[in-house]
């Protein structure tokens, strides 16, 4: 049958389309809050109190927001780096890995170096460190992905446990500082770390941020290398049949993703914590993952739900040692936005179908 | 329709009366008769799309005809699923095994039963060594089935069949993956069942193997049933004869409607020096595909070349080892005077070797990518589309609204996901992206596989044109009918190797059927 397939039924007017789509994402997240509202009831905490504490403190205090600013920094690199990777059909699960291995070696390098030498030119050298480092931790799961079609997702799941004690190891072993007893790395004295914005406590690291998730943004959809990528990512058949080098694609998403990621690790030590201690993990990567899908891979949407990750991360640490509800629940309460908001994608999706028909 | 039996008192176990089964644009199966005897290996013999099949789903429970009626041990039945198709005692082994690779014979076998029930493996073990000693084969049950070769698989499906108390058992293709000691040894094994009382039905595409195991032959041709050679008549011919008569209903008959009959040679293709050579093209088989076997061929400016076969015969591969997506492992391919066996995909599509594949979603296009972008697919990067690698829209969209317009593509827009067009104007994309400027030698995959008559039509006469304009053009395809009608030269692909090349005239249609079917010219 020769036929014009008309996409009925899809919005067509943009507003009405936005209208929908903010409909979509934000009617969801009230449903989560209630849902988590439940099992804070359950546990017997207010769950009123919970989220008005989280709100103030993460959003509504001037030393709040400055956290909650600072905290988008290394969150935003990773979610720059998650893009990238996803948007190519690669699971790049391993970011965490990338992120404390990349912290590490800038932690070792930037006060030694700033002792040296002007500290602009040792954060150049610590931020191109914990590239290099990041990017080698990548390598093994992308050779087996790029020649012999080795799951990533495992691969580069176990380099992260690896990397992970391995970072661990590294600074009670080796980059230990030998001035206090607290198992850690020297510290990169204040004056010597990245510069913060105006008279406030926020990193510039959160505006390097920005400007990194932009750049991949744009990287994707407006350079042809970012829709090679694509191309490998939503049908990698008809990237071999494009001939497109697919291997090498491989690796290089590989490459920028776990670099971005170690970048991130970076921008958090030299930015804002100065050192790393031991037994420190943060896995930004396992709260940042989800917010990304939940953006739907678009930059500009990322850094929306960056932002609300960031907040409720400094809300919930202030409740968790307020109110005693663990630091965990904000993982929780993003858990159930994802799967709330998953129903009712396929929900719209069953009604968007029955319509048409 | 009355039986012509060999055995006086055997009476039919399945017997179909005038089934039709119609899908979107095609009727598969139009008024079909069929018994199916005891003591019979039935074999239906037709060309890709004759309506094998359907029928084979029908019987097997995947689908249920439009009309007509099956009937079983006379009265009759509706089969509504594999399961039920089992349980009436039509076993089905198919063309690729179906056993779970990791598991063992045994367990393989005991799969399905009740699940509230412990397997019962002395029972299974009692009854598998009943069977196979009575029919002389030896099948380990503790063997795993990734262990076993696809002649063994086989024999456990088979097998499978037999447990059941199948007193039908259709082998669908059975022989396209084996040896031929493995099809040698199925012929006894069938043999041999059908001389306990089981009714065979057979399906295969070479006609040395209907001729030398079965009893009854049936011929489908575009989804009627146009012979049928009984058990009498099968015993009093001898091969050549029954062969000739067989290919005859196969491939004859049809000289056409239209005054021509056959499509005219054209003088000027050959006088030039060809634009493509393959010179003994060699690629190894793999477990699920055909390999190339030496593989020579020429093809002139403005010819058409067709390839003609069963499908999965290595045409595929051919294309695959032409456009540069696998590697060949021997042999040499030139392109206009220029060795191109070890460029890529890019360079031959830059040096003019342009192909369509016949996996439209699958590998030719990006479903979920704007019309406009497909277009660009194998150009991404390059200008005026792209200055400094930076996408420019306006280029690409103004490129994309020209080529709707000239190769009429239907859709509502520039930028509606390629997915969402029909078949043939999924087709026009790939046309229009492939035969842009530069293009010396287009290769055709199946290019009318799935379209409606109109696209057929258009999409026929395009690749006229092209070769008309001096474009040597490289046709494969399963439709001899299309070959027939467009081709200067068709040459037949059988397990990966070139049979033979017939020049396309009045008997081009004998011949070529004869070498599809795995004869001789």
């Amino acid at each position: 049958m020769e036929s014009t397939t008309t996409p009925a039924g899809t919005v067509t007017d943009p507003i009405q389309a936005m209208i929908h789509r903010l409909l979509l994402t934000l009617g969801p997240i009230l449903i989560a809050l209630i849902i988590a509202g439940l099992i804070l009831i359950a546990i017997g905490v207010n769950p009123l109190e919970y989220y008005g504490y989280v709100i103030k403190r993460g959003l509504l205090s001037p030393t709040g927001v400055q956290q909650t600013l600072t905290r988008m920094a290394p969150m935003l690199f990773i979610a720059a780096g998650l893009i990238v990777a996803f948007r190519a059909g690669i699971w790049n699960l391993g970011v965490d890995g990338q992120f404390l291995l990349g912290a590490v070696a800038s932690a070792a390098s930037a006060p030694l170096l700033a002792a040296v030498m002007p500290s602009w030119l040792a954060l150049i050298i610590a931020f191109s460190l914990a590239t290099t480092v990041a990017m080698a931790w990548s390598l093994l799961p992308a050779l087996l992905k790029a020649y012999h079609g080795v799951n990533e997702i495992i691969t580069t799941l176990m380099m992260t446990f690896l990397g992970v004690s391995l970072a661990n190891v590294m600074v009670k072993l080796v980059f230990l500082d030998p001035g206090t007893t607290v198992p850690q790395t020297r510290t990169l004295p204040v004056e010597d770390r990245m510069f913060r914005l105006f008279d406030t406590t926020i990193s510039s690291g959160l505006l390097l941020g920005l400007v990194a998730i932009i750049a991949v943004h744009l990287m994707m959809t407006r350079t042809a290398f970012g829709l090679k990528l694509r191309v490998v990512g939503a049908n990698p058949r008809a990237a071999v049949h494009s001939g497109l080098g697919v291997p090498s694609l491989t690796i290089a998403v590989f490459a920028i993703s776990a670099a971005l990621a170690g970048l991130a690790g970076a921008v958090d030590i030299l930015g804002v914590q100065g050192n790393v201690r031991a037994d420190w993990n943060p896995a930004y990567g396992l709260a940042v993952i989800p917010a990304v899908f939940l953006a739907r891979l678009n930059g500009f949407a990322s850094i929306g739900f960056v932002f609300l990750l960031s907040v409720l991360s400094i809300g919930g640490e202030s409740a968790a040692r307020r109110i005693g509800v663990p630091t965990t629940f904000t993982l929780v309460l993003i858990a159930i936005v994802l799967i709330v908001l998953a129903i009712a994608e396929y929900a719209d999706h069953r009604y968007q179908n029955a319509r048409r028909t | 329709m009355t039986a012509t039996s060999h055995q006086a008192a055997a009476e039919p176990i399945v017997t179909l009366e005038r089934i039709t089964k119609a899908f979107p644009g095609v009727v598969a199966n139009d008024n079909v008769d069929l018994q199916i005897l005891p003591g019979e290996v039935h074999v239906l013999l037709g060309e890709n799309g004759a309506g094998k099949s359907t029928l084979i789903g029908l019987l097997s429970g995947l689908q249920q005809p439009d009309s007509g009626s099956i009937q079983i041990d006379g009265t009759q039945r509706a089969i509504n699923s594999p399961r039920h198709a089992l349980s009436l005692g039509i076993g089905t082994v198919f063309q690729h095994a179906m056993l779970v690779p990791t598991l063992t014979v045994a367990e393989n076998l005991l799969l399905g039963g009740p699940w509230w029930e412990r397997p019962r493996k002395e029972r299974l073990r009692e009854k598998v060594d009943e069977i196979s000693k009575s029919l002389g084969i030896a099948v380990d049950l503790d063997a795993y089935a990734h262990d076993l070769s696809l002649g063994e698989q086989q024999q456990v499906e088979i097998l499978r069949a037999l447990i059941r108390d199948s007193r039908v058992l259709i082998l669908d293709e059975s022989t396209s993956m084996l040896t031929p000691k493995g099809i040698e040894e199925l012929g006894s094994l069938m043999r041999r069942l059908v001389n306990r009382g089981l009714a065979i039905i057979f399906i295969t595409h070479k006609l040395n193997e209907a001729v030398s195991f079965g009893d009854r032959i049936s011929v489908l041709k575009l989804g009627r049933k146009v012979g049928e050679i009984g058990p009498d008549r099968f015993k009093s011919l001898d091969k050549a004869e029954l062969t000739t008569q067989i290919v005859e209903m196969m491939f004859g008959g049809q000289h056409s409607e239209d005054d021509a009959g056959f499509h005219k040679p054209n003088p000027l293709s050959t006088a030039e020096p060809p634009v493509l050579v393959l010179d003994g093209v060699t690629l190894e088989s793999t477990s699920t595909a055909p390999g190339l076997n030496s593989v020579h061929l020429e093809l002139h400016p403005g010819e058409l070349l067709g390839i003609a076969g069963i499908d999965g015969n290595g045409q595929k591969q051919l294309a695959d080892a032409l456009s540069g997506q696998s590697r060949i492992e021997s042999g040499s391919i030139t392109l206009n005077g220029k060795r191109i066996e070890t460029h890529s995909v890019g360079e031959r599509r830059d040096a003019g070797l342009r192909y369509l594949t016949d996996d439209r979603l699958g590998e030719g296009t990006v479903s979920t990518f704007p019309v406009s972008l497909n277009f660009l697919l194998k150009q991404i990067g390059s200008p005026p589309y792209w200055r400094n690698q930076i996408e420019r829209r306006a280029d690409i969209d103004q490129h994309a609204e020209h080529l709707i317009q000239d190769y009429d593509v239907r859709t509502p827009s520039a930028h509606t996901p390629v997915g969402r067009l029909s078949g043939g104007n999924i087709q026009k994309v790939l046309l229009a992206r492939e035969l842009s400027d530069g293009a010396k030698v287009v290769i055709f995959n199946k290019p009318t596989y799935g379209l409606d008559l109109s696209n057929t039509v258009s999409t026929r006469q395009r690749i006229r044109d092209i070769a008309a304009s001096g474009l040597g053009v490289l046709l494969i395809s399963t439709d001899l009918e299309e070959l027939l009608e467009l081709c200067d030269r068709i040459a037949v692909m059988d397990a990966g190797t070139i049979t033979g090349i017939v020049e396309n005239g009045e008997n081009a249609r004998t011949e070529v059927g004869r070498l599809m079917v795995g004869l001789s010219q």
